[in-house]
């Protein structure tokens, strides 16, 4: 007896969504599974080594299989184009320039709640959900749509989707923020999903074996040579030797330098426009705060003038005490109470209030 | 929910009087053709019969019909067996812009080794001028491959016309009639065709057989070796059942040729005219008039195709757009660019394709659901 809404899921073929999707069905709602096609390697996609991992042809097998036992429907939707333009092209570009981008944060933006949730919706959805591991609640007084952590605080995902508007978390469910890893798990086992025993995947979905160095070298053959002979300099102002090319390096980076120093050496700053690699102590990683723009406001609106909050700025950061100054409702500046380690433009920065996610940024530069 | 069937096209259900005429031949009368024993020559026996009824259909000699896989096998052999034959010397062969892809496919293969493509444009119907075929004809042309209705938007091309250009110039002439065989009388002599694919899964016979017409005299390389089967031009055990189901299937057909196409045509033509009415911005891709009996290649403005089409699944509709054997890409259909139609208007284009499982109830409620799947897509679409 179906009478709810029609909800679409975005199915990637592992365990997290599968049980959304199955939580969903059990809640009574008419239940369509979507899995996007974003890209398409054929030697990795039947490459017997990668069958584990995100990138073979399984995962729209395994989504399709899930569908197929819970009685849905389920579609493939083909979204390379949109993706090579929107996600690959700017992640190459944004290393071109120096920084360390963060393409999953940037596709669930524009490509999951846009083209998929799109599409969701010509076919008649209502609703969106995914299995990430957040929650959503909203707010009568503020009149906002409010992200919070997933109850699993080592599972919980808000951080990449800080860029979600409020109309798209509008219509989104969260099915299974409210539980831990281990009991999506055992639901999965509970009811027999084959997916049940797939392992987590880490890496990024279109770069086989995180091997991203490869990956920029194939797509720009070009830069092969125009990457020879990139100096890393050291605090001095010295020439210490020669880099593989400054794209395949990040801030606060220690190995794989190449080069020897008596001491050990970080890269502290990265320059497109010389392709030179600066290097120096430990101590120059750390900084005092940073600017960050392209801010989307959450659970706040970002109209006040400073604010105590909790920050990370990368996925895995535990989180740190920060005051939180809006600059304008695109800017956004990041005061440390403590001096933060590597810093790094491209990456997201995001902060919460509790549980609360209050909004995010790209991060432009570091305060020194 | 009532579940409707639209894409006769891309293949159909095996009739009831097929799968019982095949049955035996799976338990009963198993034997290999090829054995001298009783069991060999039973199964010989209703091969044999098979065969020359088939041909005769299409006003063949039995020894002139290959049985293959399917009409993408059928496809291959024609052009590959031609190409690849000790005896041709020449490298030049024109088809068109809108074959199927067992036709082009094997033509960019051709074209790596050697050999050199025209790919004939067609007009704005879909359909090729026999003028622009003499145009392109030279000393070097040992094939020309146009297929006798498309399997898209449904035009039926001049065949008889080409055919003869073809003879007048002494070359081989192939065509594809995998849609158009059992839908429209076809006579190879008529046609002036020297090869014709044919297969069963279209015409409510079984998947993986088909065949190839050869005329008597032409000369074709073998792809398949091994045993001698098929008078020594494609070997492997043939699919008995399947083969007795193909003759079945066509059989039945041309029984019922010409009512049962005048009446897909009514329902066709009825389902049309209520859709053009009901709903505005709506554009018929292919001839009105040359056109196969089920097809229906609508473009409706401002939806786009797959939105559409997933949105009819989800009303128990099945259709199409382009063809089966490239649903999952976003490429728009070769078929409807060469036809001249623009991209935002392929782009929205869906293939109906109805047949022997289709009633005036099915149209009734297509008609009925339709106006508001339209209506909504057009409220959310990007154009």
């Amino acid at each position: 007896m179906k009478h709810k809404e029609v909800v679409a899921v975005a199915l990637s073929g592992g365990v997290d969504s599968s049980v959304a999707a199955a939580l969903l069905v059990e809640q009574n709602y008419s239940v369509i599974g979507l899995t996007m096609q974003l890209w398409n390697h054929p030697e990795v996609a039947h490459a017997p080594q990668y069958a584990h991992s995100n990138h073979a042809l399984t995962t729209i097998n395994d989504a399709r299989a899930v569908c197929q036992q819970l009685g849905i429907p389920h579609y493939v939707i083909n979204i390379e184009a949109v993706f090579e333009e929107q996600i690959i092209q700017e992640f190459i570009e944004e290393y071109l320039a120096g920084r360390t981008p963060n393409p999953c944060v940037r596709c669930n933006y524009l490509i999951k709640w846009g083209a998929l949730l799109q599409r969701a919706q010509q076919i008649g959805a209502t609703k969106f959900a995914t299995g990430h591991y957040v929650r959503c609640e909203y707010n009568p007084q503020r009149q906002r749509y409010v992200l919070l952590k997933g109850l699993d605080t080592q599972k919980e995902q808000s951080y990449v989707l800080w860029r979600l508007t409020q109309a798209q978390l509008a219509q989104t469910i969260f099915p299974v923020g409210h539980f831990t890893k281990a009991a999506v798990r055992q639901k999965a086992k509970a009811l027999g999903l084959k997916i049940a025993r797939k392992s987590e995947s880490q890496e990024i979905c279109f770069i086989p074996d995180n091997d991203y160095e490869h990956f920029l070298l194939a797509k720009r053959p070009e830069l092969i040579e125009q990457l020879q002979q990139g100096e890393v300099i050291n605090e001095e102002g010295r020439v210490l030797g020669f880099h593989r090319g400054y794209p395949f390096y990040t801030i606060g980076q220690r190995k794989g330098l190449r080069v020897a120093a008596g001491h050990r050496i970080y890269v502290n700053k990265i320059d497109p426009l010389t392709n030179r690699i600066y290097v120096g102590r430990r101590e120059k990683i750390f900084s005092k705060g940073l600017r960050a723009l392209n801010v989307n406001w959450v659970a706040l609106d970002g109209n006040f003038k400073s604010m105590s909050v909790t920050a990370k700025i990368r996925y895995k950061d535990p989180g740190f005490p920060a005051i939180l100054e809006p600059v304008n409702t695109n800017e956004i500046l990041l005061h440390f109470l403590e001096p933060q380690k590597s810093v790094t433009p491209g990456q997201s920065v995001v902060f919460y209030q509790g549980d609360e996610l209050v909004g995010g940024g790209i991060i432009e530069n570091a305060l020194s | 929910m009532r579940k409707i069937y639209f894409d006769h096209s891309a293949t159909t259900p095996v009739d009831d009087r097929v799968l019982e005429k095949m049955l035996p031949f799976f338990s009963t009368t198993f034997g290999n053709p090829s054995s001298i024993h009783n069991y060999g020559r039973e199964a010989r026996m209703a091969l044999n019969a098979a065969r020359e009824n088939l041909a005769s259909l299409i006003h063949a000699a039995p020894d002139e019909l290959i049985f293959t896989s399917g009409g993408t096998e059928a496809d291959n052999l024609a052009i590959k067996g031609l190409a690849f034959h000790p005896n041709n010397q020449r490298r030049h062969i024109i088809t068109t812009s809108v074959e199927h892809h067992a036709v082009l496919n094997v033509c960019k293969y051709l074209e790596q080794r050697g050999f050199h493509v025209t790919y004939l444009p067609v007009d704005q119907y879909g359909m090729v001028s026999p003028d622009k075929l003499t145009e392109h004809i030279s000393e070097d042309t040992f094939l020309i491959s146009i297929m006798h209705a498309n399997n898209e938007v449904g035009t039926i091309n001049p065949i008889q016309e080409i055919g003869a250009i073809a003879r007048e110039h002494g070359i081989c002439f192939h065509s594809d009639a995998v849609q158009s065989f059992g839908k429209i009388p076809i006579d190879v002599n008529a046609l002036n065709v020297d090869l014709l694919s044919i297969s069963a899964h279209k015409i409510y016979g079984p998947k993986g057989i088909g065949a190839l017409y050869v005329r008597k005299g032409i000369p074709l390389q073998k792809l398949n070796h091994g045993g001698h089967h098929e008078y020594e031009r494609r070997a492997g055990t043939e699919n008995v059942p399947a083969i007795i189901g193909f003759e079945m299937a066509a059989s039945l057909c041309q029984d019922n040729l010409p009512a049962e196409t005048e009446q897909i045509a009514h329902l066709r033509n009825n389902l049309q005219t209520q859709i053009l009415a009901r709903i505005p911005r709506v554009h018929l891709n292919g001839h009105p008039a040359q056109r196969l009996p089920g097809h229906l290649n609508l473009s409706f403005e401002g939806v786009e195709g797959e939105a559409l089409l997933l949105s009819l699944d989800l009303k128990g509709i099945a259709a199409s757009s382009g063809s089966a054997c490239t649903a999952g890409t976003t490429e728009n259909s070769h078929v409807l660019l060469a036809m001249g139609i623009k991209p935002f208007l392929a782009q929205s284009a869906i293939r109906f394709t109805l047949g022997r499982m289709n009633s005036s109830a099915d149209i009734e409620y297509t008609v009925e659901v339709l106006p508001e799947i339209i209506e909504r897509l057009r409220k959310i679409s990007p154009f």
